[in-house]
């Protein structure tokens, strides 16, 4: 009984950690169409985000106030993703939106040389990022059921992240422009909208967002150069399986992998569950390629 | 419109960089531009060699220096080439070996396998090197070990590993299984622990150590209640939390490599597990890495080396105090990195024995060589090529050191086939 709690509670947690990878490729892969393989650099850029603001309490701030550092440095992953993002879409990504395949080849590039950056900066070594103590322990439910309050701060940090997401793009005006200008480029541009302005902007949201999840991961994962490529392929899983450019097909592809992958995993073990996993994700694509929930549009069809 | 100009500046950086490779190429011919190829510190390796084709000519030796500089297993073998540059940094300013100055060519073997063996092979056929220090995982000595068979080169490898293993063109300064697994095993039998979970990642080393702990443990009375595997880089490890809860285990024996410690590591904290509750035993974290995962989650749990930078000889307090000074002093030494360092100094004195640099002569004058390294006095075994080492089981500190909680009293000799253990029979093969 424990461990079917524990482990439901698990591919709970494991769902929310992928959806919180997932949430700002579904920008920039789902509804920009670039595959952004520096996505992963991003959550890289965010987890040393929070190591630099990590560092900057202890010399600056008294001892008292660092438990205060880590809302802190998700704003600060937020802004520097976001700043880095937004360098990166004016300099390189604008001139790549017809030409899918060399986005990928440039943004993968970019990756390399994101992750050699910050090899030079911090050292190739991992850097260690002490979680504040109000996250340590967890909330005993049963004697043997243990929720770690970390756990729970993801889950709660992905969904503020979700409803965040879904007021700007739903209920805002940056928000309907934007859907504007990624449903149809050329009504919208007509219609006296930056289309340039909006694209990079929502480049460097959907980058900030992963930055967002670098921070989060420093709770319960490695902070180093490579962590990256850890992720970017189980968030572009996501991304298709859900359905491209549905954020509801983000959301519940993240649900199915981790919850999948838990069960998979408890059953058999690590290696044969992510197998497993892939095997039920490249059938269910073969049945339906759209994924779960597909676009129905016209502008679709002219790619 | 857009599209063109964006054209026209492509045009402009290829042709750029055409010129530029161009005056490149000229510049070439003077330098030995193979040491400068691949990253900055190679620069810190002595002198301006002009460039040669053999490995000895003129003033200066090449030597190669082959590890990951980039990739996911950067993390460890970065610290590793520092310690090897310091070792020739070091015999360069007491006047080289056989009168020459040491050149390291350091190339990057970018944690992928089959690089390895390509830089091996333009190390040894290119640039001509005397040896070569370099690899950290199994993987990678196993796609280097037929180059320098084939081209009959030299390697020192410098990290502990899986065993089973002794080629003629191979010298293995890192420890094997009797010098690191097997008397680990043992000290956690002799403290009542019998139930061992079995925790590694994915590949040749986890798989074929846990494949000798089974052996041991069935011979000796304990038990093994499971054996867990995750691929390389694996970051969630929940699940295997929630099994290692359900086994109820002594002792979790932990093979994982890389960052995978540094997950699993945060994730039992969380999950309330404690030293205190549970033995754990690490093979693949050193100082270096619980300065990346995190002193307070580690604090309490056990590993096995040969080595830890708190280990009480004089040779130590030099090295950590030299390393200290060349590196920062945040810097931490470790057990490869000190095994690296060694290797350097043993294939000095290789060399200085057999008066010369060639592979063959080298390796015959390299048998019973002693050097009082910093983890105390290393002798080579001239039968398997590997080293005798003293074994050490440590307890992480909070401040990130490790502390010896026992040692094997002096050198072990090495045995990677483990040919003097009943239990072992048919384990090779």
């Amino acid at each position: 009984m424990e461990i079917w709690i524990t482990q439901l509670f698990n591919g709970l947690s494991v769902s929310s950690i992928l959806l919180l990878i997932a949430l700002g490729l579904a920008i920039t892969f789902g509804l920009m169409r670039v595959i952004n393989m520096a996505h992963g650099e991003f959550i890289m850029i965010g987890a040393y985000g929070a190591y630099m603001t990590q560092q900057i309490f202890k010399s600056a701030f008294p001892a008292s106030f660092f438990d205060a550092y880590f809302p802190v440095a998700i704003l600060a992953s937020f802004a520097l993703a976001f700043a880095i993002g937004y360098l990166l879409e004016v300099s390189l990504i604008r001139f790549l939106y017809d030409r899918p395949l060399d986005s990928l080849l440039a943004t993968w590039g970019v990756g390399l040389m994101l992750q050699q950056l910050a090899r030079s900066i911090f050292g190739a070594p991992n850097v260690a990022v002490a979680s504040p103590s109000w996250l340590n322990d967890g909330l005993t439910l049963m004697p043997g059921v243990v929720f770690p309050y970390k756990r729970l701060f993801i889950i709660a940090l992905v969904a503020l992240c979700l409803i965040a997401m879904y007021l700007y793009i739903y209920r805002s005006n940056a928000g309907r422009r934007m859907r504007a200008v990624m449903q149809n480029r050329d009504m919208a541009a007509c219609l006296g909208i930056s289309t340039r302005r909006v694209d990079a902007f929502t480049f460097a949201i959907g980058s900030g967002i992963a930055g967002v999840a670098g921070c989060a991961l420093t709770l319960i994962g490695p902070i180093g150069p490579s962590i990256g490529t850890y992720y970017i392929v189980d968030a572009f899983m996501i991304v298709v399986l859900g359905g491209v450019g549905k954020l509801v097909g983000t959301v519940a592809g993240a649900l199915g992998i981790g919850v999948f992958n838990t069960l998979f995993e408890w059953w058999t073990d690590a290696s044969l569950g992510k197998v497993l996993v892939f095997l039920c994700i490249v059938a269910f694509l073969q049945w339906k390629p759209m994924g779960m929930f597909a676009v129905r549009t016209r502008s679709l069809d002219q790619s | 419109m857009k599209k063109g100009s964006w054209f026209k500046g492509f045009a402009l950086v290829v042709t750029a960089s055409l010129v530029l490779a161009g005056c490149g190429g000229n510049g070439n011919n003077s330098g030995g531009s193979p040491a400068e190829s691949s990253s900055a510190p190679s620069s810190e390796a002595a002198s301006s060699a002009p460039a040669s084709s053999a490995a000895a000519a003129g003033d200066t030796v090449k030597v190669g220096i082959l590890h990951s500089l980039s990739g996911t297993m950067s993390i460890s073998e970065v610290t590793v080439k520092n310690s090897e540059l310091m070792a020739i940094k070091e015999i360069n300013a007491k006047g080289g070996v056989l009168g020459k100055q040491i050149e390291a060519v350091v190339e990057d073997g970018a944690s992928d396998w089959p690089t390895f063996a390509e830089k091996a092979r333009k190390l040894v056929s290119e640039d001509k090197v005397a040896t070569v220090f370099g690899g950290w995982t199994s993987a990678s000595r196993k796609a280097m070990l037929p180059v320098f068979e084939e081209l009959n080169g030299l390697l020192w490898y410098p990290v502990q590993y899986e065993g089973l293993e002794s080629s003629p063109n191979i010298f293995y300064t890192g420890a094997t299984t009797n010098q690191q697994i097997v008397p680990s095993i043992d000290f956690v039998l002799e403290k009542g622990k019998k139930k061992v979970f079995l925790l590694g990642s994915d590949y040749v080393f986890p798989r074929t150590a846990n494949k000798i702990i089974k052996a041991q443990l069935a011979a000796k009375g304990g038990e093994t209640v499971a054996e867990e595997y995750t691929p390389l880089g694996h970051t969630d490890y929940t699940t295997i939390i929630a099994k290692i809860k359900e086994a109820k285990p002594d002792v979790v024996y932990n093979t994982l490599n890389g960052d995978s410690n540094v997950a699993f590591f945060k994730q039992l904290k969380d999950a309330g597990v404690t030293s205190a509750d549970l033995m754990t035993v690490s093979v693949s974290i050193a100082e270096e890495e619980v300065k990346g995962i995190g002193p307070e989650y580690l604090a309490g749990h056990l590993v096995a080396w040969n080595y830890y930078q708190t280990t009480d000889t004089p040779e130590n307090k030099v090295f950590v105090e030299n390393f200290k000074k060349e590196y920062g002093a945040d810097s931490v030494t470790s057990d490869p990195m000190e095994a690296g360092y060694t290797a350097v100094y043993l294939w000095a004195a290789a060399v200085e024995k057999a008066g010369s640099f060639e592979v063959d002569k080298v390796k015959e004058a390299a048998k019973g060589i002693e050097f009082n390294a910093p983890e105390g006095k290393v002798t080579i075994d001239g039968d398997n090529q590997h080293i005798y080492k003293t074994v050490r089981i440590g307890e992480i500190k909070p401040d990130g050191q490790i502390v010896e909680l026992w040692n094997s009293g002096g050198p072990v000799k090495p045995d990677p086939y483990l040919t003097t253990y009943d239990w072992a029979k048919g384990l090779s093969e």
